[in-house]
């Protein structure tokens, strides 16, 4: 099993993403830099958060049209798993891999700060192994993270349970308050029809050690490890 | 040479948090006249062709595929003839 992390011009997330599924998920990690045009052999494709192409234009817009993006889609167009994260989920929206878009943080600014996830469906690779209503404490770093998708596209997204997280509070309630960032329906993170391909904007890779503070993003990565192991069998 | 200047703006469906921050700051400075502030994008495109059809053409085909986001972007192009510097 191989994971591999894309790393685009201004990604800084990339190295979290390797320690995270490298030394603490124990699974054979690689990078993949953004000219390349051949996946190699992964089997899960980790599209990092940090600020590609310093973020010009919109976040993700310029990375999108990497080399490497074009491969990524034919990857995701077969059933490959592809997770994004924070900045990779805004790449993976500019790309149409996942539908809506990300607005400026409704209050302006730049939030770094724990928050309150609650899975909403377990159903798909990426929560497999987490219970419906489950709380996870994961860490958001972002300015641009407000998601908008317009009201059919997120009566498409319900009816279809393709949100797997939403901002709650500690006592798991859905409030105006846990939202950090205003974005629509309290989503922080979503996957398309076809279930393969995951986008959120917490960080789950700097959530999988104790010690800084909470290792509930495991609990993601473990789902999609076994999701892939399932696959092998 | 054509230059193709390409005006992007938020949907007017979407709040515009940068909009509403300057609109605050006009106020403070006594601006109390600005109902509403709405903060968008100009590029400049100079565009190697002698047509003006094509200017417009490539211009608008820029603006779909990367300059702007139609999911919560709108954009309006305006072609205009370079003099030749000499």
């Amino acid at each position: 099993m191989k994971i591999g992390v894309i790393v685009f011009p201004g990604s800084n997330c990339d190295h979290d993403a390797y320690h995270a599924m490298k030394h603490v998920m124990g699974v054979d990690t690689t990078f993949i830099w953004h000219k390349e045009t051949d996946l190699g052999d992964v089997d899960l494709v980790l599209v990092p958060g940090g600020f590609s192409y310093g973020d010009y234009l919109r976040s993700g817009a310029i990375a999108r049209f990497s080399p490497v993006m074009g491969e990524v889609i034919k990857y995701a167009g077969k059933g490959g798993l592809v997770m994004g994260i924070c900045n990779g989920f805004q790449v993976l929206l500019e790309a149409g891999l996942l539908p809506g878009t990300m607005l400026h943080n409704e209050h302006l600014r730049f939030s770094c700060k724990q928050t309150w996830l609650r899975c909403e469906n377990t159903d798909s690779p990426f929560t497999s192994k987490i219970e419906e209503g489950r709380l996870l404490q994961i860490p958001i770093a972002h300015g641009e993270g407000n998601y908008y998708a317009d009201d059919e596209n997120l009566e498409i997204l319900k009816d279809n349970n393709q949100i797997l997280f939403r901002y709650a509070d500690a006592a798991g309630n859905i409030t105006k308050e846990a939202n950090p960032n205003g974005s629509a329906y309290n989503i922080a993170g979503i996957c398309n029809k076809t279930r393969n391909v995951m986008g959120m904007m917490p960080h789950p890779e700097r959530a999988v050690e104790t010690q800084i503070g909470s290792d509930h993003g495991k609990l993601i990565f473990e789902s999609v490890l076994s999701s892939l192991k399932a696959v092998e069998l | 040479m054509f230059q193709a200047n390409v005006k992007i703006t938020l949907r007017k469906s979407i709040l515009d948090p940068k909009g509403k921050a300057i609109k605050l700051a006009l106020g403070n400075l006594g601006f109390n006249e600005v109902a509403e502030v709405r903060v968008g994008k100009l590029v400049q495109l100079n565009i190697n062709t002698d047509n003006r059809e094509e200017a417009q053409r490539i211009a608008t085909e820029t603006s779909q595929q990367l300059l702007a986001n139609q999911v919560m972007e709108d954009f309006e192009v305006e072609v205009i003839e370079l003099e030749e510097v000499k």
